[in-house]
């Protein structure tokens, strides 16, 4: 690892900012506990020993904070407490609760330190254990960054076996049996003799206790719900068409309301007619709002029917027209000194082996995306006099909430955010502009509840996207090796624009996501160099499923894989010889060892890709079979290998893994989001199609257990689907294609 | 107007223009089929008539007559599970599920005029049906399983 030193750390990146402000903080706000909200409103009868759960006579209720958008986080969060608890998960209440501080998500910023995530010197530890301070101090109750399991997997275990403990405790005391001698067993405390006390009829006399919290956790050999398959708990809700997600709910008195806002997103009205509109069925008003117009109806379809026949005349979008001119501001960042926004990796001398000798170069290209849940974003809000209520699918529920405060000018205390369940989001559900929007129209009506749902084409044409960026790549190779590999990465930043929207205040500072999943591989080439360069932030940008990580897989293993071919080396051996990390070694060897690997080439008109990517500490490898036939490129066989430490649920691992796999690979094959007249083009499904079920091939999942950390599978899987298919077709077509999407220059079946 | 959805009968009266999926979800709290695009490209929305698969999103309630709907519903219930919600439970298909109300309509109505479809067949009748969590796998095995109990049955 000595090599690892010479990585450039003079920079801290996002989480730098973050850092200061902890230290100046001090430790004492970074260590006080904070309060445990369910005792606020606690009944006589109800005992809530720990944040998550909370027992009265009638049952047990668990608390799962970190939202789910599909990815099964209830299921894992009450699994996670459960196998402490010793209860059946299934008979348990669950519910994300109300939003609140405790909630934090520890974990969420721990990979945005400048140590790759197989770095675990003392040091990288350490900084790691210490990014938990701003995201408890900023009250981070954020879903994302595969960080859910990471982030509960102690913690929740934890919560579940405090309250067992103190439940024996209260059974101790009323049974006269030592607590040592009580056992747990079903949502009950049994006696030496056989007996029961159930927890409901002991949470009263918990309630009063001093919580026992010093507590060991059992070892995984002990587990009865995790490291197993399960039944997912939200399943038979999910095949029943049983699942109320927010755009499901009703309120009694419910009006619907459309909104048209600007496609130049962030730009205004200036002007509108809406005579027509108003004396349309069901219309009950139409009312400007921030950006555009919004109107309130007895029913959806009415109300995206009046808002399409009022004639609005738009502001300028606040950014370049065309795409053309977006791509050429991101063009003429890279490579210039002034736009330089860090250099994370920098080992041996690039400058000089490019100096002379035969110097291979490409420049490659990723387009923004849209996230395109097949939910739309929909939020209901009830504004009183006294409080505000909002019902909403969201990954940051106590943002979403500090803007309600401020809009309304409630105290924080009488605002309430009710997270749903969520109809996919890929990182749509980190904004919340349709929530304002809500919130800003249920402020004109009132004790009226207001249900704001997009149509698919304001969904698409006002989503917050995956940026897109360009990638200069240079590289050398000698003797059969790659020896120089220097990559050049511009985007705008991402981060710093988020936290804006959240905070009220944007943190200065470099942002890591133009080169994650770049600078951050665990290779180690003699020259070995990635930049990120900084573009200005023109049409709106955010987190997208893998975030920083799902251009710069495509970017960093595309260059490799063209030096390897340049050397003449075997693409998987190579980047095995190159690897410097024994578990994303043998991930390699694994990915390579189930799709019985023995070179690119398959025959005439076939081939097969490998690429490698380490994101969200999950090293990844994917090989991908392809086939070049009439109709165009068919996708044969995936291979995936993956290491997340350990398996809580491979049921669920490989649908992820699946999820993520196809979720790369159907943007690469044919999705970007293109902008004509300041307005994104591509409205709906059929212009951004993605992959459909003929086109998807049989995928074969190998999770190991190596790594030292246990770790999320979220979004692991996307960054290397990309590569590893367009590595494939240049194995069976000699066809070497740079620029997302590929159907721009190959057509698929 | 008059409509039979899930074998009961419910009066609305709307624009006959209005599709039968908002008649569904908003006027009759019918809330299985999902609205996803509007346009008939993601099959969120599937219902059938008659039995037949159909888009509720593009079927305007003044040209149902008098076919009877019936939504994911009236397919079955937790309780009384379908062969194919039954199938879509044990293959653990599911991840947002937002668009399983759709698929399994689809599926259904493959089966009961094909029980026993090919691959081929599998992909050109669920092409229709979009899922952007990536279920596609699952799908396809959950529906060649519940293909082989209904062979088997």
């Amino acid at each position: 690892m000595g090599r690892l030193r010479t990585i450039t750390r003079r920079t801290f990146l996002i989480g730098s900012v973050a850092i200061v402000g902890g230290v100046a903080f001090g430790t004492y706000m970074a260590k006080r506990p904070i309060k445990n909200p369910l005792l606020a409103d606690l009944e006589e009868d109800e005992a809530a020993i720990t944040p998550y759960i909370k027992i009265d006579a009638s049952g047990i209720t668990l608390i799962t904070p970190r939202a789910d958008k599909g990815q099964g986080a209830y299921n894992m969060q009450a699994r996670l407490i459960a196998e402490e608890l010793d209860i059946d998960p299934v008979t348990a209440n669950i519910t994300p609760g109300l939003p609140g501080p405790a909630y934090y998500n520890g974990t969420v910023l721990e990979e945005s330190i400048p140590f790759p995530a197989y770095d675990h010197s003392a040091m990288a530890e350490n900084i790691r254990k210490f990014m938990h301070v701003p995201a408890k101090l900023f009250a981070m109750q954020i879903t994302g960054g595969s960080s859910t399991v990471p982030d509960g997997f102690v913690k929740l275990r934890m919560a579940g076996a405090i309250a067992r403990e103190t439940l024996k405790k209260a059974a101790a005391q009323r049974s006269g049996v030592a607590r040592d001698l009580l056992k747990t067993e079903d949502g009950s405390v049994v006696l030496p003799d056989g007996s029961r006390l159930a927890y409901t009829e002991l949470a009263a006399a918990a309630a009063k206790i001093e919580p026992v919290t010093d507590v060991q956790l059992r070892p995984s050999s002990e587990w009865k719900h995790l490291g197993k398959p399960t039944e997912r708990i939200d399943m038979p809700a999910k095949c029943t068409g049983t699942e109320k997600y927010g755009i499901d709910l009703r309120i009694d008195g419910m009006a619907h309301a459309a909104v048209r806002a600007n496609p130049g997103v962030g730009a205004g009205v200036e002007s509108f007619d809406a005579n027509e509109a108003e004396s349309m069925r069901g219309v009950q008003q139409v009312l400007a709002i921030k950006n555009g117009v919004a109107v309130i109806a007895d029913n959806t379809w009415r109300a995206w029917r009046a808002a399409d026949a009022i004639d609005i005349k738009w502001a300028v979008g606040p950014y370049p027209a065309s795409t053309a001119e977006i791509f050429n501001e991101i063009e003429n960042v890279v490579d210039v000194e002034a736009h330089r926004d860090h250099r994370q990796r920098d080992e041996g001398d690039v400058d000089e082996a490019l100096e002379d000798g035969e110097i291979f170069e490409a420049t490659y290209k990723v387009p923004y995306l849209a996230h395109a849940p097949m939910e739309p974003m929909n939020a209901i809000v009830l504004v009183t006099d006294d409080k505000c209520e909002i019902w909403t699918g969201t990954q940051i529920p106590l943002f979403v909430r500090d803007h309600a405060v401020k809009m309304t000018g409630l105290d924080a205390e009488n605002v309430f955010v009710y997270v749903q369940p969520m109809g996919g989001s890929f990182g749509h559900k980190l904004e919340n502009t349709h929530v304002l929007q809500a919130i800003e129209i249920a402020m004109a009506v009132k004790g009226t509840a207001v249900k704001l749902v997009w149509s698919r084409e304001e969904d698409m044409t006002h989503d917050y996207l995956r940026p897109g960026a360009v990638a200069k790549g240079r590289g050398k190779v000698a003797d059969g090796k790659v020896e120089t590999f220097d990559l050049s990465v511009g985007q705008s930043a991402l981060l710093p624009d988020w936290f804006g929207r959240l905070m009220g205040t944007g943190i200065p500072g470099p942002d890591a996501t133009i080169t994650t999943g770049s600078w951050d591989q665990p290779f180690d080439i003699p020259n070995y160099r990635v930049t990120g360069y900084r573009a200005p932030v023109m049409v709106p940008i955010s987190s997208w499923r893998s975030v920083g990580a799902s251009g710069n897989g495509f970017f960093h293993d595309s260059l490799l894989d063209e030096l390897i071919l340049k050397a003449g080396a075997d693409p998987l051996a190579e980047r095995i010889r190159l690897c410097l990390d024994d578990t994303s070694i043998k991930v390699l060897e694994k990915v390579g060892e189930i799709s019985g690997w023995d070179g690119s080439s398959m025959g005439e008109n076939r081939g097969r890709g490998v690429a490698f990517c380490m994101s969200f500490g999950v090293p990844t490898a994917i090989v991908s079979e392809v086939t070049r036939t009439e109709a165009g490129i068919r996708i044969d066989k995936v291979y995936v290998a993956v290491d997340v430490g350990e398996v809580l649920d491979p049921v669920n691992l490989e649908a992820q893994v699946f999820g993520g796999v196809i979720f790369g690979m159907a943007h690469a094959m044919n999705c970007e989001t293109t902008f004509e007249n300041h307005a994104a083009q591509q409205n709906n499904y059929h212009a951004f199609e993605g992959m459909r079920l003929y086109q998807v091939p049989e995928i074969e999942v190998v999770a190991l257990s190596n790594a030292k950390k246990i770790r999320g599978i979220g979004e692991p899987g996307v960054p290397p689907a990309a590569p590893s298919l367009g590595n494939a077709i240049y194995a069976a077509t000699g066809q070497r294609i740079r620029e997302l999407p590929f159907n721009k220059q190959i057509d698929f079946v | 107007m008059e409509i039979t959805v899930n074998d009961e009968s419910y009066t609305v009266d709307v624009e006959p223009e209005m599709p039968l999926l908002w008649v569904l979800r908003d006027e009759l709290g019918i809330t299985g089929p999902k609205y996803g695009c509007g346009i008939a490209q993601c099959g969120a929305c599937t219902v059938h008539v008659n039995g037949y698969a159909v888009r509720s999103c593009q079927l305007a309630i003044g040209d149902l007559g008098d076919s009877k709907v019936s939504t994911i519903e009236g397919l079955g219930s937790p309780e009384s599970l379908h062969i194919i919600q039954k199938t879509w439970i044990e293959h653990q298909v599911a991840q947002c599920g937002y668009c399983q109300s759709g698929q399994m309509m689809q599926a259904a109505s493959l089966l009961s005029t094909n029980p026993d479809p090919s691959d081929d067949q599998i992909d050109a009748a669920m092409s229709g049906n979009l899922c952007r969590c990536g279920t596609y796998p699952r799908i396809r095995s959950a529906i060649k399983a519940a293909a082989k109990k209904i062979q088997g049955s």
